[in-house]
C-alpha cells in the first residue's frame, strides 16, 4: 500500500485537522437561466467512506460534481477539504486538492496505450526526451496496487469497457486523488467486471480515501455504499446509513412519490399472433455467428449477455446498420432485402440505439427537428417546402403522448436530460409506422421515473401488436420486461428461456457459458 | 411557451445586436470616408464587388455545413469559364438559345466536377480536403489544356448585357437611381433560392442533420452519400455560375480567372457569416453578411486610400476577430 501512503504524504505539509471530514460542501447553490439547478446543498464525506449519491436525472448530481471538479463555478456555498476552505476555480485546482473524477464517458485517448494514457500530461522525461521505462514502471506499480492485470501496450480502444474504466481509475490515482468521484461506473460493465470494480473501490476505501459513488442501479448500493444521500430537484432530501435505508424508501425519496410495481404487467401474446419478424442464419463475423429467431406480434424478446457477446451487433445486422454476410430476414413471412437503415425503415424495422448522443440524436438541433428527422417526407407541401407548423403540431402531440419534459419544441437536444433525450429518440421512431422495434439498452443511464415510463411505453407498443427485441445489461430488466429471453454468447443465441423458466442465475450462467 | 418566447426574444436580441454593430461599422466607415461610402452609387459598387465572392460562398456554405470543405471552386471558375467561351464560340444559335446552351454546358462541367469531388468522399471515405485539393489541380490543368494557356476571347457579343448590363436600366435612370448591374440580380436570385433550399426543404434539413451527426442521420434513414454528393454538386454549380458571369464580364474565358484568392475569400465569407467549420450550423443569410462585411471593408479601405498591402493585413485581422467574437458570444449565451 505504499502508493496510497504516497498519496496522503503529498499533502503532509498542510496540517490535516483530524476531526474534520475529508470533504465538506456547505450551502452550494447554482442557477442556470430558467432553472435553479442546486440550492443549499450540504453534505460531507469521511475518510474511508463510500457515499452513494443518488437522484433522478436532472436532480443536480452532475452539476454538483462539476462544481467539485472545478468545471463550473457555484453561485454560493463553500467547499472544505480536510477542514480547510478550498477555492476550486479550475480543474487543475481540484486535481491538486486530490479530487479525481471518473466520468461515465471516459477521457482516454483511444489510440494511446494504458501507460501513455496514465502519464498523459505528466510524462516522465529524461534529458528532455520521454522516459518510457519509468512511465511503464509507474503504471505497473499502480496496477499492482489495484491488484489488476492490464495489457500495458495495447491501444486502449482495444480494451474492454471494463478495462478502460480501470485505466481511468488508475489515472485518477496516479494524480494522487484521495476524493474519488465515480459517475455511473457500472453502466456498461459485466457482472465479473462489476465485482472486480467493487473490490477495487473497497481497497480505495480501506486505504483511507473517500469515494462518491453515483449510480442509478439501486440494487448495487447495498453491496458498496456506506451512506446514501438522495438529491432531488437540486436539494439534498435525505442522508442515511445504507443499512437503515431500504430500497423502496430510497426510490420514493428520489422520485418523491412511491412507484407501484417495478415493471408493468406484460400483456399476453395471443395464441394465434402472427410471426412479424423472422431471422434465419444471420452471420456477420466476427460478432454475429448464426442467429435465427422468430418474434410474434405483441411479443417482447429479451437478449441477455455479457458485453462483447454480440447482442448489439445482432440488432445492428437486423436493422441494416451493418450489412450481414449471409442470412435472411422475413417480415410478415415475406423475405425482405435489408442492406441499409433506409431499407429497414421501409420494412417497419427501427433501431433505438444504445448511444443516444452519438447515434440517436443531432444534439445541435431542436426537439422538433430531431423528432421529424426520419419522416420529413410527410411534412412536405406540394411545393416541396417543409411545413413547420405541422411539424410543431406533431411534435407537440408526441411531447404530450410520451410526457417529454422539454420547455418547448425548439429546445436543443443537447440541453435535455438523458431520460428526456431517450424519449425524443423514441418519439422520432413512433412518429412513423414502426412495427418491429429493436431496443438497445433502452433505459441505460436514465432515472427511475423515466425508466418506468419507457417500460410502460414498450408494453403499450407490444399491446398494439409491435414485435420488440430488447438488449439490456440489467438482468432484472430483461427478466421483468420479456416474454421470452435468449442468452447470447459468442454471437449466437445459446439458450432460450420462457418467462416462467427464466431465473437470474440460470440466464446469467447460460450467458457466461457455464451451463450447457 | 414562456421559454419559447424567451428564446425567440434572445434570437431577436442577437439579430439586433448584430445589426447595431453592422450599422455602427458602416457609419464609422462612412464618416471616415467623408460620406463617400454610403453614396447610392458606391453601395451598388459594393454589391457588384461581392457578387462573385458571395455566389461562390453559397456553395461553400453547403459543403462546410456537412463538415466538409471544397478547395476546388477557384479552379472550377477557371475551367467552366474556358469551356463556356469555347462552346459559345463554336455554336451558331440565336442569342437567347446561345446564352442558355452555354450556361448549361458550364453548369454541367461544374456539376460533374462536384460529383467527382464527392465520389471518393462518399465511397472511399477520403477526406474532402484531399479530394478537392486534387480537383483544384486537375481542373486547372484541364482549363490550361483547353485554352492552350491563353484567354479565349468571345467572338459574339450576346453576353455583354449579362456581364455589365443594368437591370431595368431605363426605369432606374428615369427615377434618378443608380443602375443595378445584372450580376447583382443573379446574386440575389441565387441567394434567395439557396437560402430557401437550406432552411425550408427536406434536403436542407438533411444537410444540417448530417453535419450535426452523420451516424444518427444515417440510422434515421437519410441517404447520407446522396446528400453529400449533392452538396458538392451545388458547390460546383455555384462555381460554374461565377465562371459564366466572369466570362460575360471580361468577354473572354481566361484560365487565370478564379485562381487568385477566390477560394479563400469564399471560405472567409462563410466563416465570418457564422457557419461552423465543425458542421451542423450555418445560414446563407449569414454568408451574405460575411461577404458584405468583407466587401465593405475592401471598398472602404480603397476609398480611404489605404495601402493595398496593409489592406491584406486588416482583412486577415477582421476575419480572425469576427470568428473569435462569434465564438465568445456562443460561449456566453449557450452555457
Amino acid at each position: 500500500m505504499d502508493f496510497f501512503r504516497d498519496a496522503l504524504g503529498e499533502r503532509r505539509e498542510n496540517t490535516i485537522i483530524a476531526s474534520a471530514p475529508l470533504l465538506e460542501m456547505r450551502g452550494v447553490a447554482k442557477a442556470f437561466p430558467g432553472v435553479q439547478a442546486l440550492s443549499g446543498v450540504s453534505f460531507s464525506l469521511e475518510r474511508g467512506e463510500i457515499l452513494a449519491l443518488v437522484g433522478e436525472n436532472g436532480a443536480g448530481k452532475s452539476t454538483l460534481m462539476k462544481i467539485l471538479a472545478g468545471g463550473l463555478a457555484a453561485d454560493a456555498g463553500e467547499i472544505f477539504v480536510d477542514g480547510h476552505r478550498a477555492k476550486i476555480d479550475a480543474p487543475r485546482t481540484a486535481e491538486r486538492l486530490g479530487i479525481g473524477m471518473i466520468y461515465q464517458e471516459f477521457n482516454l485517448v483511444p489510440q494511446l496505450s494504458a501507460v501513455e494514457n496514465l502519464v498523459l500530461g505528466n510524462e516522465p522525461t529524461r534529458r528532455g526526451l520521454l522516459d518510457t521505462a519509468s512511465a511503464r514502471e509507474r503504471a505497473q506499480r499502480i496496477f499492482e496496487e489495484l491488484g489488476i492485470e492490464m495489457p500495458l501496450d495495447l491501444p486502449v480502444s482495444q480494451l474492454s469497457v471494463g478495462r478502460q474504466q480501470l485505466v481511468e481509475i488508475a489515472k485518477a490515482l496516479s494524480k494522487q486523488a484521495r476524493i474519488i468521484v465515480m459517475d455511473e461506473p457500472t453502466a456498461s460493465l459485466t457482472e465479473n467486471e462489476i465485482e472486480r470494480l467493487f473490490a477495487i473501490v473497497r481497497r480505495l476505501k480501506a486505504a483511507g480515501n473517500g469515494v462518491i459513488y453515483i449510480s442509478h442501479r439501486l440494487e448495487e448500493l447495498p453491496r458498496i455504499a456506506d451512506r446514501v444521500t438522495i438529491l432531488r430537484d437540486g436539494r439534498i432530501i435525505e442522508t442515511r446509513p445504507r443499512e437503515s435505508f431500504p430500497r423502496d424508501e430510497i426510490v420514493s425519496a428520489m422520485v418523491g412519490r412511491r412507484l407501484e410495481a417495478q415493471y408493468p404487467a406484460l400483456p399476453e401474446v395471443a395464441e394465434n399472433a402472427p410471426v412479424v419478424l423472422e431471422v434465419r442464419g444471420l452471420v456477420r463475423p466476427p460478432a454475429v455467428n448464426g442467429v435465427s429467431l422468430q418474434v410474434r406480434a405483441g411479443e417482447i424478446i429479451g437478449f441477455a449477455g455479457l458485453v462483447g457477446a454480440g447482442r448489439t451487433e445482432i440488432l445492428r445486422a437486423i436493422a441494416g446498420a451493418d450489412v450481414p454476410r449471409t442470412g435472411e430476414i422475413l417480415v410478415d413471412a415475406k423475405s425482405v432485402r435489408v442492406r441499409s437503415p433506409i431499407d429497414a425503415i421501409r420494412e417497419g424495422i427501427v433501431f433505438i440505439t444504445e448511444d443516444r448522443k452519438a447515434q440517436g440524436l443531432v444534439l445541435g438541433m431542436g426537439v422538433r427537428e430531431n423528432v421529424t428527422l426520419a419522416h420529413l417526407a410527410r411534412f412536405e407541401s406540394r411545393a416541396r417546402m417543409l411545413d413547420r407548423a405541422r411539424e410543431t403540431e406533431e411534435t407537440q402531440r408526441m411531447i404530450r403522448e410520451l410526457a417529454i419534459r422539454t420547455p418547448s419544441t425548439e429546445q436543443l437536444a443537447r440541453n435535455l436530460s438523458g431520460g428526456t433525450q431517450q424519449k425524443v429518440v423514441l418519439a422520432k421512431w413512433l412518429l412513423g409506422t414502426a412495427r418491429i422495434l429493436l431496443f438497445d439498452e433502452p433505459t441505460r443511464g436514465i432515472d427511475v421515473g423515466a425508466k418506468a415510463e419507457i417500460h410502460s411505453l414498450m408494453v403499450r407498443l407490444a399491446a398494439d401488436g409491435a414485435a420488440i427485441v430488447m438488449v439490456s445489461s440489467e438482468l432484472p430488466e430483461v427478466l421483468g420486461m420479456s416474454h421470452r429471453i435468449y442468452a447470447v454468447r459468442g454471437g449466437r443465441l445459446v439458450r432460450e428461456f420462457t418467462r416462467e423458466e427464466a431465473t437470474p442465475d440460470g440466464v446469467m450462467l447460460a450467458a457466461a457459458g457455464a451451463a450447457a | 411557451m414562456t421559454e419559447a418566447r424567451r428564446s425567440a426574444r434572445a434570437y431577436w436580441l442577437r439579430v439586433l445586436a448584430a445589426a447595431v454593430l453592422f450599422i455602427a461599422f458602416i457609419v464609422v466607415i462612412d464618416v471616415a470616408a467623408h460620406g463617400a461610402f454610403l453614396r447610392p452609387s458606391n453601395i451598388v459598387t459594393v454589391l457588384r464587388q461581392i457578387t462573385y465572392n458571395f455566389i461562390l460562398a453559397i456553395g461553400e456554405t453547403f459543403v462546410i455545413i456537412t463538415a466538409g470543405i471544397d478547395l476546388s471552386i477557384g479552379s472550377l471558375v477557371s475551367l467552366c469559364g474556358v469551356v463556356m467561351a469555347i462552346v459559345a464560340n463554336s455554336l451558331h444559335l440565336p442569342a437567347v438559345a446561345l446564352i442558355a446552351v452555354t450556361l448549361l454546358a458550364g453548369l454541367a462541367v461544374g456539376a460533374a466536377a462536384g460529383y467527382a469531388n464527392a465520389l471518393p468522399v462518399v465511397k472511399l471515405n477520403l477526406p474532402p480536403f484531399i479530394t478537392t485539393l486534387a480537383m483544384m489541380q486537375i481542373a486547372l490543368g484541364f482549363s490550361y489544356i483547353a485554352s492552350a494557356g491563353r484567354p479565349v476571347p468571345l467572338n459574339v457579343s450576346v453576353f455583354e448585357n449579362t456581364g455589365y448590363g443594368l437591370f431595368l436600366g431605363g426605369l432606374t435612370n428615369a427615377l434618378h437611381l443608380p443602375g443595378i448591374p445584372i450580376p447583382v440580380i443573379w446574386m440575389l436570385v441565387a441567394g434567395v433560392f439557396f437560402s430557401v433550399l437550406l432552411t425550408r426543404t427536406r434536403f436542407g434539413r438533411y444537410v444540417l442533420a448530417i453535419g450535426g451527426n452523420e451516424e444518427a442521420s444515417r440510422l434515421a434513414g437519410i441517404d447520407v452519400a446522396k446528400m453529400k454528393t449533392l452538396v458538392y454538386v451545388i458547390s460546383g454549380v455555384c462555381a460554374a455560375v461565377v465562371g459564366f458571369l466572369y466570362m460575360a464580364l471580361f468577354s473572354s474565358g481566361s484560365p487565370q480567372t478564379g485562381t487568385g484568392n477566390e477560394m479563400l475569400g469564399a471560405i472567409a465569407a462563410v466563416v465570418v457569416g457564422g457557419t461552423s467549420l465543425m458542421g451542423g450550423r450555418g445560414t446563407i443569410v449569414g454568408t451574405f453578411f460575411g461577404a458584405l462585411l468583407i466587401g465593405s471593408l475592401n471598398n472602404a479601405m480603397n476609398l480611404l486610400n489605404i495601402n493595398s498591402y496593409l489592406q491584406m493585413v486588416v482583412l486577415g485581422a477582421v476575419i480572425l476577430l469576427a470568428v473569435a467574437l462569434d465564438q465568445l458570444r456562443r460561449r456566453f449565451f449557450s452555457a
